[in-house]
Protein backbone atom coordinates (compact mmCIF):
# COMPACT_ATOMS: atom_id res chain seq x y z
CA UNK A 1 0.00 0.00 0.00
CA UNK A 2 2.97 2.91 0.65
CA UNK A 3 4.51 1.94 -2.92
CA UNK A 4 4.23 4.73 -4.77
CA UNK A 5 2.62 5.42 -7.84
CA UNK A 6 3.84 7.73 -10.62
CA UNK A 7 2.83 9.45 -13.70
CA UNK A 8 5.18 8.06 -16.47
CA UNK A 9 3.57 9.98 -19.30
CA UNK A 10 1.20 12.59 -19.72
CA UNK A 11 -1.03 14.59 -22.34
CA UNK A 12 -3.28 17.33 -23.80
CA UNK A 13 -4.82 18.37 -26.78
CA UNK A 14 -5.11 21.72 -27.41
CA UNK A 15 -8.48 22.83 -26.13
CA UNK A 16 -11.19 24.48 -28.67
CA UNK A 17 -12.97 23.86 -31.75
CA UNK A 18 -11.70 20.73 -33.52
CA UNK A 19 -14.53 20.40 -36.39
CA UNK A 20 -12.49 18.45 -37.74
CA UNK A 21 -11.94 15.57 -35.04
CA UNK A 22 -14.38 13.21 -33.67
CA UNK A 23 -14.49 12.03 -29.68
CA UNK A 24 -12.20 9.22 -30.86
CA UNK A 25 -9.41 10.90 -32.75
CA UNK A 26 -8.92 13.42 -29.50
CA UNK A 27 -9.12 10.77 -26.96
CA UNK A 28 -6.39 8.83 -29.67
CA UNK A 29 -4.14 11.94 -29.97
CA UNK A 30 -3.97 12.59 -26.03
CA UNK A 31 -3.66 8.39 -25.74
CA UNK A 32 -0.66 7.93 -27.92
CA UNK A 33 0.89 11.40 -27.02
CA UNK A 34 0.86 10.14 -23.32
CA UNK A 35 2.46 6.73 -24.40
CA UNK A 36 5.34 9.00 -26.41
CA UNK A 37 5.75 10.34 -23.84
CA UNK A 38 6.11 7.57 -21.03
CA UNK A 39 8.27 5.89 -23.87
CA UNK A 40 5.90 2.44 -23.32
CA UNK A 41 3.16 1.10 -25.44
CA UNK A 42 -0.37 0.11 -24.78
CA UNK A 43 1.31 -3.27 -25.14
CA UNK A 44 2.41 -2.22 -21.91
CA UNK A 45 -0.21 -0.74 -20.47
CA UNK A 46 -2.59 -3.26 -17.96
CA UNK A 47 -5.90 -1.27 -17.41
CA UNK A 48 -7.31 1.16 -19.07
CA UNK A 49 -10.05 4.31 -17.87
CA UNK A 50 -11.93 6.47 -19.96
CA UNK A 51 -13.39 9.36 -19.03
CA UNK A 52 -16.65 11.26 -20.76
CA UNK A 53 -19.60 12.49 -19.84
CA UNK A 54 -21.89 13.38 -22.68
CA UNK A 55 -21.48 9.88 -24.47
CA UNK A 56 -21.08 7.93 -21.53
CA UNK A 57 -23.49 5.38 -22.45
CA UNK A 58 -21.09 4.53 -25.85
CA UNK A 59 -18.44 2.67 -24.56
CA UNK A 60 -15.67 5.36 -25.47
CA UNK A 61 -12.96 3.43 -23.97
CA UNK A 62 -13.52 0.17 -26.20
CA UNK A 63 -13.89 2.50 -29.11
CA UNK A 64 -10.59 3.94 -28.42
CA UNK A 65 -9.15 0.04 -28.15
CA UNK A 66 -10.35 -0.47 -31.75
CA UNK A 67 -8.35 2.56 -32.60
CA UNK A 68 -4.71 2.19 -30.87
CA UNK A 69 -4.32 -1.14 -29.71
CA UNK A 70 -7.14 -3.89 -28.52
CA UNK A 71 -5.10 -5.80 -26.17
CA UNK A 72 -7.83 -7.23 -24.17
CA UNK A 73 -6.96 -5.47 -21.03
CA UNK A 74 -9.87 -4.46 -18.71
CA UNK A 75 -11.68 -1.31 -20.03
CA UNK A 76 -13.53 0.90 -17.41
CA UNK A 77 -15.81 3.85 -18.82
CA UNK A 78 -16.32 6.16 -16.08
CA UNK A 79 -18.60 8.68 -15.54
CA UNK A 80 -18.93 11.44 -12.62
CA UNK A 81 -20.13 14.58 -13.99
CA UNK A 82 -16.99 17.53 -14.02
CA UNK A 83 -15.21 15.21 -11.59
CA UNK A 84 -15.03 12.60 -14.92
CA UNK A 85 -11.30 12.81 -15.91
CA UNK A 86 -10.00 12.55 -12.03
CA UNK A 87 -12.33 9.67 -11.67
CA UNK A 88 -10.50 7.73 -14.48
CA UNK A 89 -7.46 9.11 -13.34
CA UNK A 90 -7.61 7.67 -9.54
CA UNK A 91 -9.68 4.33 -11.52
CA UNK A 92 -6.10 3.70 -12.84
CA UNK A 93 -3.74 4.61 -10.07
CA UNK A 94 -5.78 2.19 -7.64
CA UNK A 95 -5.56 -0.50 -10.33
CA UNK A 96 -1.72 0.00 -10.15
CA UNK A 97 -1.59 0.54 -6.56
CA UNK A 98 -3.71 -3.06 -6.06
CA UNK A 99 -1.17 -4.56 -7.69
CA UNK A 100 -3.69 -5.76 -10.33
CA UNK A 101 -0.52 -4.51 -13.30
CA UNK A 102 2.43 -2.68 -13.43
CA UNK A 103 1.17 0.47 -15.83
CA UNK A 104 -2.00 1.46 -16.40
CA UNK A 105 -3.55 4.89 -18.53
CA UNK A 106 -6.56 6.98 -18.03
CA UNK A 107 -7.91 9.26 -20.48
CA UNK A 108 -10.52 11.90 -20.33
CA UNK A 109 -11.92 12.98 -23.59
CA UNK A 110 -14.82 15.58 -24.41
CA UNK A 111 -16.25 17.43 -27.35
CA UNK A 112 -18.53 20.31 -26.13
CA UNK A 113 -18.09 23.23 -28.58
CA UNK A 114 -21.60 24.70 -29.50
CA UNK A 115 -23.37 22.92 -26.60
CA UNK A 116 -25.62 25.00 -25.31
CA UNK A 117 -24.57 23.89 -21.76
CA UNK A 118 -24.26 27.71 -20.64
CA UNK A 119 -27.91 28.37 -20.69
CA UNK A 120 -28.80 24.89 -18.52
CA UNK A 121 -30.64 22.15 -20.23
CA UNK A 122 -34.40 21.67 -21.30
CA UNK A 123 -37.52 22.47 -19.19
CA UNK A 124 -39.78 20.05 -19.41
CA UNK A 125 -42.77 21.67 -20.94
CA UNK A 126 -46.15 22.47 -18.75
CA UNK A 127 -48.23 20.01 -19.62
CA UNK A 128 -52.27 20.40 -20.60
CA UNK A 129 -53.29 19.31 -16.92
CA UNK A 130 -51.45 19.96 -13.53
CA UNK A 131 -50.73 16.19 -13.35
CA UNK A 132 -48.19 16.20 -10.06
CA UNK A 133 -44.99 14.79 -10.90
CA UNK A 134 -41.66 13.27 -9.70
CA UNK A 135 -40.52 13.54 -6.10
CA UNK A 136 -41.66 16.97 -5.38
CA UNK A 137 -45.06 16.54 -6.23
CA UNK A 138 -44.57 19.30 -9.35
CA UNK A 139 -47.75 19.88 -11.20
CA UNK A 140 -45.51 22.22 -13.59
CA UNK A 141 -42.26 23.04 -14.35
CA UNK A 142 -39.95 23.90 -11.43
CA UNK A 143 -36.47 25.47 -13.03
CA UNK A 144 -36.93 29.03 -13.16
CA UNK A 145 -40.35 29.23 -11.25
CA UNK A 146 -38.22 27.74 -8.22
CA UNK A 147 -34.66 29.01 -7.97
CA UNK A 148 -32.47 27.85 -10.73
CA UNK A 149 -30.99 24.62 -11.45
CA UNK A 150 -28.32 25.99 -14.14
CA UNK A 151 -25.16 26.00 -13.38
CA UNK A 152 -23.87 29.75 -13.35
CA UNK A 153 -26.73 30.39 -11.26
CA UNK A 154 -26.06 27.61 -8.61
CA UNK A 155 -22.22 28.52 -8.55
CA UNK A 156 -23.16 32.23 -8.75
CA UNK A 157 -25.29 31.55 -5.49
CA UNK A 158 -22.10 29.45 -3.95
CA UNK A 159 -19.93 32.78 -4.09
CA UNK A 160 -22.74 34.71 -3.04
CA UNK A 161 -23.36 32.83 -0.20
CA UNK A 162 -19.77 33.07 0.55
CA UNK A 163 -19.73 36.92 0.41
CA UNK A 164 -22.65 36.54 2.99
CA UNK A 165 -20.87 34.68 5.46
CA UNK A 166 -17.72 36.58 5.45
CA UNK A 167 -18.02 39.75 3.54
CA UNK A 168 -15.94 41.41 0.73
CA UNK A 169 -17.18 40.07 -2.05
CA UNK A 170 -18.77 42.33 -4.80
CA UNK A 171 -19.22 42.16 -8.65
CA UNK A 172 -16.17 43.52 -9.37
CA UNK A 173 -14.31 41.30 -7.01
CA UNK A 174 -15.38 38.20 -8.88
CA UNK A 175 -14.65 40.13 -12.20
CA UNK A 176 -11.04 40.73 -11.17
CA UNK A 177 -10.76 36.70 -10.48
CA UNK A 178 -12.14 36.04 -14.14
CA UNK A 179 -9.91 39.02 -15.35
CA UNK A 180 -6.28 37.06 -13.60
CA UNK A 181 -7.18 33.67 -15.61
CA UNK A 182 -7.75 35.45 -18.92
CA UNK A 183 -4.67 37.36 -18.12
CA UNK A 184 -2.73 33.65 -17.80
CA UNK A 185 -4.43 32.06 -20.49
CA UNK A 186 -2.10 34.25 -23.23
CA UNK A 187 0.43 32.42 -22.11
CA UNK A 188 -0.75 28.95 -22.82
CA UNK A 189 -0.87 27.98 -26.26
CA UNK A 190 -3.25 25.02 -25.45
CA UNK A 191 -6.23 27.09 -23.77
CA UNK A 192 -9.19 27.95 -25.75
CA UNK A 193 -9.12 31.52 -25.26
CA UNK A 194 -5.66 33.46 -25.41
CA UNK A 195 -7.15 37.25 -24.85
CA UNK A 196 -6.50 38.78 -22.17
CA UNK A 197 -9.88 41.22 -21.11
CA UNK A 198 -9.64 44.51 -19.33
CA UNK A 199 -12.22 44.59 -15.82
CA UNK A 200 -14.57 46.52 -18.30
CA UNK A 201 -14.60 44.64 -21.14
CA UNK A 202 -15.39 41.10 -18.29
CA UNK A 203 -18.10 43.45 -16.22
CA UNK A 204 -19.34 44.55 -19.58
CA UNK A 205 -20.09 41.63 -21.23
CA UNK A 206 -23.24 39.57 -21.01
CA UNK A 207 -24.70 38.94 -17.82
CA UNK A 208 -25.36 35.10 -17.45
CA UNK A 209 -26.31 35.01 -13.82
CA UNK A 210 -25.68 37.70 -11.75
CA UNK A 211 -22.25 38.02 -10.80
CA UNK A 212 -21.44 35.98 -13.63
CA UNK A 213 -21.08 37.20 -16.88
CA UNK A 214 -20.11 35.21 -19.86
CA UNK A 215 -16.49 35.75 -19.46
CA UNK A 216 -16.62 34.44 -16.00
CA UNK A 217 -18.45 31.02 -16.90
CA UNK A 218 -16.49 27.99 -18.24
CA UNK A 219 -15.81 28.22 -21.78
CA UNK A 220 -17.73 25.32 -23.56
CA UNK A 221 -14.80 23.67 -25.94
CA UNK A 222 -13.16 20.26 -27.37
CA UNK A 223 -10.27 18.29 -26.20
CA UNK A 224 -8.86 15.47 -24.39
CA UNK A 225 -5.87 14.75 -21.75
CA UNK A 226 -4.35 11.29 -21.55
CA UNK A 227 -1.97 10.19 -18.57
CA UNK A 228 0.08 6.70 -18.35
CA UNK A 229 0.78 5.69 -14.07
CA UNK A 230 3.09 3.64 -13.46
CA UNK A 231 4.05 1.86 -9.74
CA UNK A 232 7.26 2.12 -8.21
CA UNK A 233 9.19 -1.33 -8.83
CA UNK A 234 8.25 -0.80 -12.46
CA UNK A 235 9.22 2.59 -12.78
CA UNK A 236 12.72 1.68 -11.45
CA UNK A 237 13.36 -0.45 -14.29
CA UNK A 238 13.46 1.99 -16.38
CA UNK A 239 15.37 4.49 -18.29
CA UNK A 240 17.41 7.23 -16.05
CA UNK A 241 15.48 10.29 -18.24
CA UNK A 242 12.09 8.01 -17.26
CA UNK A 243 12.79 8.25 -13.46
CA UNK A 244 13.58 11.67 -14.22
CA UNK A 245 10.78 13.01 -15.39
CA UNK A 246 8.62 10.92 -13.71
CA UNK A 247 6.00 12.89 -11.29
CA UNK A 248 5.02 11.27 -8.03
CA UNK A 249 1.23 10.76 -7.10
CA UNK A 250 1.86 12.03 -3.56
CA UNK A 251 -2.08 12.18 -3.07
CA UNK A 252 -5.42 10.83 -4.83
CA UNK A 253 -8.51 11.56 -3.43
CA UNK A 254 -11.77 11.15 -4.23
CA UNK A 255 -14.99 12.24 -2.24
CA UNK A 256 -18.89 13.14 -2.78
CA UNK A 257 -21.20 15.28 -0.76
CA UNK A 258 -21.75 14.30 2.84
CA UNK A 259 -24.81 15.78 3.95
CA UNK A 260 -25.30 19.61 5.62
CA UNK A 261 -28.10 21.67 6.14
CA UNK A 262 -29.49 22.91 3.03
CA UNK A 263 -27.24 20.62 0.89
CA UNK A 264 -30.11 19.44 -1.30
CA UNK A 265 -31.57 22.94 -2.07
CA UNK A 266 -27.88 24.24 -2.82
CA UNK A 267 -25.37 21.26 -3.93
CA UNK A 268 -22.84 22.13 -1.20
CA UNK A 269 -19.37 22.09 -2.94
CA UNK A 270 -17.27 23.30 0.06
CA UNK A 271 -17.90 20.45 2.79
CA UNK A 272 -16.54 17.48 0.25
CA UNK A 273 -13.84 19.84 -1.21
CA UNK A 274 -12.16 20.90 2.01
CA UNK A 275 -12.75 16.71 3.17
CA UNK A 276 -10.75 15.71 -0.12
CA UNK A 277 -7.89 18.79 0.47
CA UNK A 278 -7.70 17.29 4.22
CA UNK A 279 -7.22 13.57 3.63
CA UNK A 280 -5.16 15.16 0.34
CA UNK A 281 -2.67 16.62 2.56
CA UNK A 282 -2.43 13.74 5.53
CA UNK A 283 -1.84 11.62 2.68
CA UNK A 284 0.91 13.90 0.82
CA UNK A 285 2.48 14.62 4.33
CA UNK A 286 2.81 18.26 2.54
CA UNK A 287 0.70 21.16 3.46
CA UNK A 288 -0.71 24.63 1.39
CA UNK A 289 2.19 26.54 1.96
CA UNK A 290 4.49 23.86 0.31
CA UNK A 291 2.64 24.30 -3.04
CA UNK A 292 4.47 25.99 -5.73
CA UNK A 293 1.12 25.94 -7.86
CA UNK A 294 -2.56 25.26 -7.97
CA UNK A 295 -5.42 24.08 -10.52
CA UNK A 296 -8.58 24.14 -9.16
CA UNK A 297 -12.27 23.87 -10.51
CA UNK A 298 -12.90 27.56 -11.48
CA UNK A 299 -16.16 26.46 -13.52
CA UNK A 300 -17.15 30.43 -12.45
CA UNK A 301 -15.49 33.13 -11.70
CA UNK A 302 -17.67 32.76 -7.78
CA UNK A 303 -16.02 29.17 -7.78
CA UNK A 304 -12.69 30.04 -7.48
CA UNK A 305 -13.43 32.48 -4.24
CA UNK A 306 -14.34 29.37 -2.67
CA UNK A 307 -12.05 26.83 -3.32
CA UNK A 308 -8.99 28.73 -2.16
CA UNK A 309 -10.85 28.40 1.58
CA UNK A 310 -11.86 25.15 0.74
CA UNK A 311 -8.62 23.95 -0.17
CA UNK A 312 -7.01 26.06 2.85
CA UNK A 313 -4.75 28.09 0.71
CA UNK A 314 -5.91 31.03 3.28
CA UNK A 315 -7.35 30.51 7.00
CA UNK A 316 -11.44 30.10 6.62
CA UNK A 317 -12.97 33.02 5.62
CA UNK A 318 -9.61 34.67 4.20
CA UNK A 319 -10.37 33.99 0.32
CA UNK A 320 -10.96 37.82 -0.48
CA UNK A 321 -8.23 38.96 1.70
CA UNK A 322 -5.72 36.54 -0.36
CA UNK A 323 -6.79 37.61 -3.77
CA UNK A 324 -6.68 40.92 -2.80
CA UNK A 325 -2.69 40.23 -1.89
CA UNK A 326 -2.44 38.67 -5.63
CA UNK A 327 -1.14 36.26 -3.99
CA UNK A 328 -3.17 33.68 -6.64
CA UNK A 329 -1.71 35.74 -9.20
CA UNK A 330 1.43 33.75 -11.51
CA UNK A 331 4.27 36.09 -10.22
CA UNK A 332 2.03 35.89 -6.72
CA UNK A 333 2.95 33.52 -3.54
CA UNK A 334 0.62 30.95 -4.55
CA UNK A 335 -0.30 30.65 -8.50
CA UNK A 336 -3.78 29.20 -9.01
CA UNK A 337 -4.85 28.52 -12.68
CA UNK A 338 -1.73 29.48 -14.65
CA UNK A 339 -3.25 27.73 -17.47
CA UNK A 340 -6.09 29.91 -17.68
CA UNK A 341 -8.66 27.81 -15.86
CA UNK A 342 -11.47 26.39 -16.93
CA UNK A 343 -12.57 30.37 -17.35
CA UNK A 344 -10.20 30.44 -20.42
CA UNK A 345 -8.48 27.45 -20.95
CA UNK A 346 -11.53 26.14 -21.25
CA UNK A 347 -13.54 23.37 -20.06
CA UNK A 348 -14.16 19.65 -22.28
CA UNK A 349 -15.91 18.44 -19.11
CA UNK A 350 -14.20 14.75 -18.86
CA UNK A 351 -10.85 16.09 -19.93
CA UNK A 352 -10.39 18.30 -17.46
CA UNK A 353 -9.53 16.74 -14.28
CA UNK A 354 -6.46 15.11 -15.88
CA UNK A 355 -5.41 18.40 -17.56
CA UNK A 356 -5.28 19.99 -14.47
CA UNK A 357 -2.96 17.33 -13.41
CA UNK A 358 -1.29 17.74 -17.03
CA UNK A 359 -0.82 21.46 -16.16
CA UNK A 360 0.55 20.86 -12.80
CA UNK A 361 2.89 18.09 -13.86
CA UNK A 362 4.68 20.32 -16.79
CA UNK A 363 5.70 23.16 -14.24
CA UNK A 364 6.89 20.31 -12.07
CA UNK A 365 8.89 18.83 -15.02
CA UNK A 366 9.83 22.63 -16.20
CA UNK A 367 8.47 22.05 -19.37
CA UNK A 368 5.80 25.05 -19.79
CA UNK A 369 7.49 27.12 -21.36
CA UNK A 370 6.61 30.80 -21.05
CA UNK A 371 4.22 30.10 -18.31
CA UNK A 372 6.54 28.18 -16.28
CA UNK A 373 6.44 28.51 -12.43
CA UNK A 374 10.24 28.46 -11.92
CA UNK A 375 11.69 25.76 -9.54
CA UNK A 376 7.94 24.43 -8.86
CA UNK A 377 8.28 21.39 -6.64
CA UNK A 378 4.74 20.22 -5.45
CA UNK A 379 1.22 21.12 -6.91
CA UNK A 380 -2.43 20.25 -6.20
CA UNK A 381 -4.98 19.71 -9.10
CA UNK A 382 -8.47 20.19 -8.14
CA UNK A 383 -12.20 19.24 -9.92
CA UNK A 384 -15.04 18.95 -8.56
CA UNK A 385 -18.90 17.59 -10.00
CA UNK A 386 -22.70 18.37 -9.10
CA UNK A 387 -23.44 16.74 -7.68
CA UNK A 388 -21.19 15.96 -6.13
CA UNK A 389 -18.07 14.54 -6.78
CA UNK A 390 -14.33 16.08 -6.10
CA UNK A 391 -11.04 15.17 -7.07
CA UNK A 392 -8.06 16.19 -5.62
CA UNK A 393 -4.54 15.35 -6.99
CA UNK A 394 -1.14 16.33 -5.10
CA UNK A 395 1.91 15.91 -7.27
CA UNK A 396 5.48 16.26 -6.85
CA UNK A 397 8.77 16.57 -8.43
CA UNK A 398 10.99 13.58 -8.94
CA UNK A 399 13.84 13.61 -6.26
CA UNK A 400 16.41 12.89 -8.74
CA UNK B 1 -68.52 12.85 -3.73
CA UNK B 2 -66.51 15.36 -3.89
CA UNK B 3 -65.28 18.32 -6.48
CA UNK B 4 -62.53 18.44 -8.43
CA UNK B 5 -59.89 20.75 -6.94
CA UNK B 6 -59.86 24.47 -8.24
CA UNK B 7 -56.10 25.24 -7.30
CA UNK B 8 -53.18 23.18 -6.63
CA UNK B 9 -49.96 23.69 -5.58
CA UNK B 10 -46.88 23.89 -7.64
CA UNK B 11 -45.46 21.33 -5.56
CA UNK B 12 -46.94 19.23 -2.61
CA UNK B 13 -44.68 20.65 0.13
CA UNK B 14 -46.65 24.04 -0.39
CA UNK B 15 -49.55 23.88 1.75
CA UNK B 16 -52.61 26.33 0.82
CA UNK B 17 -55.28 27.77 2.28
CA UNK B 18 -55.77 30.92 4.68
CA UNK B 19 -52.27 30.71 5.45
CA UNK B 20 -49.96 29.46 3.08
CA UNK B 21 -46.58 28.29 4.12
CA UNK B 22 -44.35 25.38 3.29
CA UNK B 23 -43.78 21.93 4.82
CA UNK B 24 -40.67 19.93 5.08
CA UNK B 25 -40.47 16.22 6.02
CA UNK B 26 -38.34 15.92 9.11
CA UNK B 27 -36.45 13.03 10.40
CA UNK B 28 -37.61 12.11 13.71
CA UNK B 29 -34.12 10.59 14.60
CA UNK B 30 -31.84 13.51 13.61
CA UNK B 31 -33.83 16.52 12.73
CA UNK B 32 -32.95 17.05 9.10
CA UNK B 33 -35.57 18.26 6.87
CA UNK B 34 -36.03 17.13 3.33
CA UNK B 35 -39.04 18.63 0.79
CA UNK B 36 -38.94 15.76 -1.29
CA UNK B 37 -40.05 11.89 -1.07
CA UNK B 38 -38.17 10.07 0.66
CA UNK B 39 -36.58 6.69 0.91
CA UNK B 40 -34.71 7.04 4.09
CA UNK B 41 -32.72 10.22 5.84
CA UNK B 42 -29.57 11.54 3.76
CA UNK B 43 -27.71 12.25 7.06
CA UNK B 44 -28.75 9.65 9.27
CA UNK B 45 -30.21 6.58 7.13
CA UNK B 46 -33.48 6.83 9.28
CA UNK B 47 -37.01 5.78 7.91
CA UNK B 48 -39.17 8.29 10.10
CA UNK B 49 -40.40 10.98 8.91
CA UNK B 50 -42.63 13.80 10.63
CA UNK B 51 -43.66 17.20 8.55
CA UNK B 52 -43.15 19.97 10.03
CA UNK B 53 -44.69 23.84 8.92
CA UNK B 54 -42.05 26.39 8.11
CA UNK B 55 -41.58 29.50 9.13
CA UNK B 56 -42.62 32.29 6.25
CA UNK B 57 -40.31 34.50 6.56
CA UNK B 58 -36.76 34.58 6.32
CA UNK B 59 -33.42 35.90 4.83
CA UNK B 60 -32.07 35.75 1.78
CA UNK B 61 -28.30 33.77 2.37
CA UNK B 62 -27.24 33.79 -1.00
CA UNK B 63 -29.16 35.05 -4.67
CA UNK B 64 -28.45 35.13 -8.49
CA UNK B 65 -30.23 37.49 -11.36
CA UNK B 66 -30.89 34.83 -14.15
CA UNK B 67 -30.52 36.84 -17.37
CA UNK B 68 -30.01 33.21 -19.49
CA UNK B 69 -32.26 30.50 -18.93
CA UNK B 70 -33.46 27.37 -21.28
CA UNK B 71 -36.29 28.25 -23.90
CA UNK B 72 -39.45 28.71 -21.74
CA UNK B 73 -37.86 30.29 -18.68
CA UNK B 74 -39.31 34.07 -18.24
CA UNK B 75 -35.83 35.85 -17.49
CA UNK B 76 -34.67 37.90 -15.77
CA UNK B 77 -35.50 36.15 -12.45
CA UNK B 78 -33.95 36.40 -9.12
CA UNK B 79 -33.35 33.01 -7.73
CA UNK B 80 -32.36 32.86 -4.06
CA UNK B 81 -31.52 30.47 -0.86
CA UNK B 82 -33.87 31.98 1.89
CA UNK B 83 -33.15 30.85 5.25
CA UNK B 84 -36.58 30.13 6.74
CA UNK B 85 -35.70 29.77 11.00
CA UNK B 86 -32.97 27.40 10.17
CA UNK B 87 -33.79 25.51 7.25
CA UNK B 88 -33.09 26.53 3.90
CA UNK B 89 -35.60 27.25 0.97
CA UNK B 90 -34.74 27.48 -2.21
CA UNK B 91 -37.08 30.07 -4.14
CA UNK B 92 -37.85 32.90 -6.48
CA UNK B 93 -37.80 36.29 -5.01
CA UNK B 94 -40.81 38.15 -6.07
CA UNK B 95 -42.26 41.90 -6.16
CA UNK B 96 -38.42 43.09 -6.54
CA UNK B 97 -36.43 44.89 -9.38
CA UNK B 98 -34.25 41.72 -10.82
CA UNK B 99 -31.12 43.86 -10.56
CA UNK B 100 -28.67 44.13 -7.71
CA UNK B 101 -29.26 47.57 -6.54
CA UNK B 102 -32.56 45.82 -5.41
CA UNK B 103 -31.80 42.66 -4.06
CA UNK B 104 -29.52 42.59 -1.38
CA UNK B 105 -27.80 39.35 0.66
CA UNK B 106 -29.19 39.46 4.08
CA UNK B 107 -32.58 40.89 3.03
CA UNK B 108 -35.80 40.13 5.08
CA UNK B 109 -38.12 38.33 3.26
CA UNK B 110 -41.96 36.98 3.53
CA UNK B 111 -44.08 33.53 2.04
CA UNK B 112 -46.13 34.66 -0.90
CA UNK B 113 -48.23 32.90 -3.68
CA UNK B 114 -49.66 33.38 -6.84
CA UNK B 115 -51.27 31.63 -9.75
CA UNK B 116 -49.24 30.45 -12.22
CA UNK B 117 -51.66 29.30 -14.79
CA UNK B 118 -54.91 27.34 -15.45
CA UNK B 119 -54.97 24.13 -17.42
CA UNK B 120 -57.81 22.53 -19.51
CA UNK B 121 -59.79 21.45 -16.65
CA UNK B 122 -60.23 24.81 -15.22
CA UNK B 123 -57.99 23.96 -12.14
CA UNK B 124 -55.57 26.92 -11.09
CA UNK B 125 -52.22 25.99 -9.76
CA UNK B 126 -50.68 28.03 -7.29
CA UNK B 127 -47.02 28.55 -7.05
CA UNK B 128 -44.92 30.85 -4.20
CA UNK B 129 -42.21 33.23 -3.70
CA UNK B 130 -40.80 35.34 -1.55
CA UNK B 131 -41.15 38.83 -1.44
CA UNK B 132 -39.36 41.80 0.59
CA UNK B 133 -40.58 42.47 4.03
ZN1 LIG C 1 -31.93 11.48 10.03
Amino acid sequence: MSDDVWILGIHMTRFGKHPDADLIDLASEAALGALADGGVTMADVGVLAAGNLMQASSGVGQQLQKQIGQTGIPVYNVANACATGATALRTAIMAVRAGECDVGMAVGVEKLSGAGLLAGGSRRPDSATWEPHGRYGAVAAIDGRIGTEIMPGVFAQVGMEYGHRHGGTSFELFARISEKNHAHSTLNPLASYQKRFTLEEIMGDIMIAYPNTRPMCSANCDGAAAAVVISDAALKRLSGEQQRRAVKISASVLTSDPWTEGCQVLPDVNTLTRNAAATAYEQAGVGPDDLDLVELHDCFATAELVHYDNLMLCEEGGAVDLFESGATWRDGRMPVNVSGGLQSKGHPIAATGVANVWEVATHLRGEAGDRQIEGARVGLAHVIGLGSACGVHILEKAAA
Amino acid sequence: MTAAPTRVPLVDYLVLGDEPHLVAHECTACGARFFDRRNACASCSGTEFTTVPLATDGAVRAFTIVSFAAPGVPVPYVAALVDCGGTSVRANLVDVEPDADHVALGMPVRLTTFPIGTDEAGTEAVGFGFAPA
